[in-house]
């Protein structure tokens, strides 16, 4: 008997939990110091441009906004995240820039069952394996902008590539989607060229100047770099000032020739080629109309980084829209977030089952647009509704 | 190949002199006052912001480096004469505990006025790009680091091995109490060694400025190599920190050239690339261990 009235009470206090929220709370933790800082930067104003534009809402409901730096230190953010959901008890989380501290973090986000929507980090564990009804990911998942670049230096018929990249979870799923398109066996299209080099960095390197030296030797026809934030900046301005840049054409994916990089660099970016999902120039309502707010609002150009965070936000209002404000039915809202209700900047695209995107990736090139400003241009579509490799080993319970 | 040889020397030669810009300081303030100064990476930082405010406001690099070097020596002596004289006889826990607050003030003092993301500086636009001897490239900018830290290098032999002041601070390092027996002003060389480290810092902070980056924290990944020098040269030793800034620089360089090559060789393709870089990181440690071992006062210690 006493069982059962507990039992009976428990069921009570379930139901009644599922009263609609009166405010929906957001968990910000981003990279805002240190080389990383520009990142985290862009995805958080990019984010609070989204609220601003709902009204300070998130599915007409008051959105309350967290922000934490998690300093790019894993340890940081897993303090971050532990007063968030202890503390605060936030509904959504949001901001991690780097796959490394995404993956030290995501485990106990998971097991508080908070959702996670994922402005940038994509590690291919979250997409395969370990991938959790509680993870989405609203930009791509990392691998994918470098497999687009791997297709166009393949297309491009260049022979003789070096790889430059951090030795960290995203540098290697860089290297692997880069490699799964341009190699000579693991390619599907089945080039000739090879990979004369792999380097791998220190994550935060700023000098360049050993590794420099060895892509002189190695006299590669074009060299493909995933170095974001800071890192990238310094290694393009030592790469010209070492006048490699006469003989190599640098590839690179969108992050690390956006506008964060190109105002820190300047002139040496122009005629670099990337890849990204999103393109400031994308001719589309919801984009004219995010690439002007934001531009009014912070006196600068939007990157892919703040379209990923402005992205977020849309996600997060749709998804209290359809459970209309009732939060706490965690299967009714990851249902409501999976049906992605809302209309992004960089045009259509569907979560596939593992939470990842199915979308298009598109060419840029960096040069002068009609007032002279050196920026970023949509050359074409590299792939279409294009999926991550990772999804068959999913299985999302 | 001989490219790549003089090319990888020339960095370790650049990396070793600003390396010995740091550890100059650090060893006779270490060396001659006895006093741990963690701070130093901070005087490296507030010196690269100095020298990065200072050149955007005057739109010039070389007016900025200047103006920064100099505020950098009045920031060193307000710092010598409020705090650090009162730490000289404390023992060395006082004094680690003092500095590393410091550390922390100085990050947050930074961060209140400069904002949490780096500041850009920009090298001299002449010499952006890189200098052509025949078949030869190498970065014009990195070759006027070289010209500085070698002027220093000389300037500071002269001023230790040839003068009066300088045969004062060797005196100071090898016996102070003796020293000031024989009627040297300690008190005043002491101000004058900090004054000439915190400039040093802020030299060295403003020269790679616009190679790496001017942000928060920079000095303390730095501080950390400057004592790997100074302990693998000898504490309260200019040749020391010399020799030593060059051959942390030179194995810092070689190793990560050339170790995930030559591992490649040894291992699989996917062991290399993991084991080469970190193992390229801590070869530095590996060869003050190794130092130690066989003299543990370092290579030219002070006190023989």
């Amino acid at each position: 008997m006493p069982l059962r009235l507990t039992a009976l009470a428990a069921a009570l206090m379930l139901a009644g939990s599922v009263h609609a929220a009166d405010r929906i709370k957001v968990g910000f933790v981003s990279t805002l110091s240190g080389p990383g800082a520009g990142l985290g930067v862009d995805i958080r104003d990019g984010f609070n441009l989204a609220i601003k534009q709902l009204d300070g809402k998130l599915g007409g409901l008051p959105a309350e906004v967290i922000v934490a730096d998690d300093q790019q230190s894993p340890d940081v953010a897993k303090q971050a995240v532990d007063k968030f959901l202890k503390k605060d008890k936030v509904d959504f989380m949001t901001g991690i820039v780097f796959s490394n501290i995404m993956l030290a973090v995501g485990p106990t986000v998971f097991e508080n069952q908070t959702f996670y929507i994922s402005a940038n980090a994509g590690p291919s564990q979250y997409a395969g394996e370990q991938c959790n009804p509680f993870f989405f990911n609203v930009a791509w998942q990392n691998d994918n902008l470098h497999e687009a670049v791997g297709k166009v230096v393949q297309d491009k018929g260049y022979k003789n590539v070096v790889i430059v990249t951090p030795n960290y979870p995203g540098g290697k799923d860089a290297v692997s989607g880069f490699k799964r398109y341009y190699a000579p066996k693991e390619a599907p299209s089945g080039g000739k060229g090879k990979v004369a080099e792999e380097i791998y960095t220190k994550l935060g390197q700023l000098d360049y100047a050993a590794e420099l030296a060895q892509i002189r030797s190695i006299k590669p026809d074009a060299l493909f770099f995933f170095l974001p934030g800071g890192m990238g900046i310094n290694f393009v301005k030592q790469f010209v000032a070492a006048g490699l840049s006469r003989d190599t054409q640098l590839f690179a994916p969108g992050f690390s020739a956006d506008e964060d990089v190109i105002k820190a660099v300047g002139a040496p970016m122009m005629g670099m080629f990337n890849s990204s999902h999103w393109a400031h120039d994308m001719d589309n309502a919801e984009n004219r109309r995010f690439v002007a707010d934001f531009q009014k609002e912070y006196g600068r150009m939007p990157s892919l980084y703040a379209s990923q965070g402005y992205d977020a936000a849309f996600m997060m209002d749709a998804g209290v829209r359809g459970v209309k404000g009732k939060v706490e039915d965690k299967a009714a809202l990851k249902k409501a977030l999976e049906a992605k209700n809302f209309k992004s900047v960089r045009g259509d695209f569907k979560f596939n089952s593992n939470h990842y995107p199915v979308q298009n990736y598109y060419l840029r090139v960096i040069g002068k647009d009609s007032s002279g400003r050196i920026t970023n241009r949509l050359m074409g579509t590299i792939f279409t509704n294009h999926a991550d490799a990772y999804v068959a080993q999913c299985k999302m319970k | 190949m001989t490219q790549l040889v003089l090319e990888q020397a020339l960095n370790g030669l650049q990396f070793g002199l600003m390396l010995f810009l740091l550890a100059a300081g650090l060893t006779l303030v270490f060396g001659i006052m006895d006093c741990i100064n963690l701070a130093h990476g901070s005087l490296y930082m507030v010196g690269a912001y100095f020298v990065a405010a200072a050149a955007q406001a005057a739109d010039s690099f070389w007016i900025g480096l200047g103006a920064g070097v100099a505020g950098a020596a009045v920031l060193g002596l307000v710092l010598e004469l409020s705090l650090f004289r009162q730490l000289y006889r404390r023992d060395h826990l006082s004094q680690v505990l003092a500095t590393f607050g410091l550390i922390l003030i100085a990050n947050e003092a930074v961060r209140m006025i400069w904002g949490a993301q780096p500041l850009l500086l920009n090298p001299p636009e002449a010499l952006s790009g890189p200098v052509e001897i025949g078949n030869f490239f190498y970065p014009a900018y990195r070759l006027v680091i070289i010209a500085f830290g070698l002027g220093v290098a000389g300037l500071l032999y002269l001023v230790v091995a040839r003068s009066r002041v300088g045969m004062w601070v060797r005196a100071g390092a090898a016996n102070r109490e003796m020293t000031e027996a024989l009627g040297v002003n300690v008190q005043g060389l002491f101000t004058a060694v900090f004054v000439f480290g915190a400039a040093l810092c802020a030299l060295a902070g403003g020269l790679l400025g616009p190679l790496l980056a001017v942000q928060i924290g920079m000095g303390e990944s730095v501080l950390i190599l400057a004592f790997v020098v100074i302990i693998i040269g000898g504490i309260g030793s200019i040749r020391g920190a010399l020799v030593g800034s060059l051959i942390v620089g030179t194995v810092d360089t070689l190793g990560r050239a050339l170790l995930p090559t030559l591992l490649r060789a040894a291992l699989p393709a996917d062991a290399a690339a993991t084991l080469g870089p970190a193992l390229a990181s801590i070869l530095i440690y590996l060869l003050m261990a190794a130092i130690l071992f066989f003299r543990p006062q370092g290579l030219f210690p002070a006190r023989a």
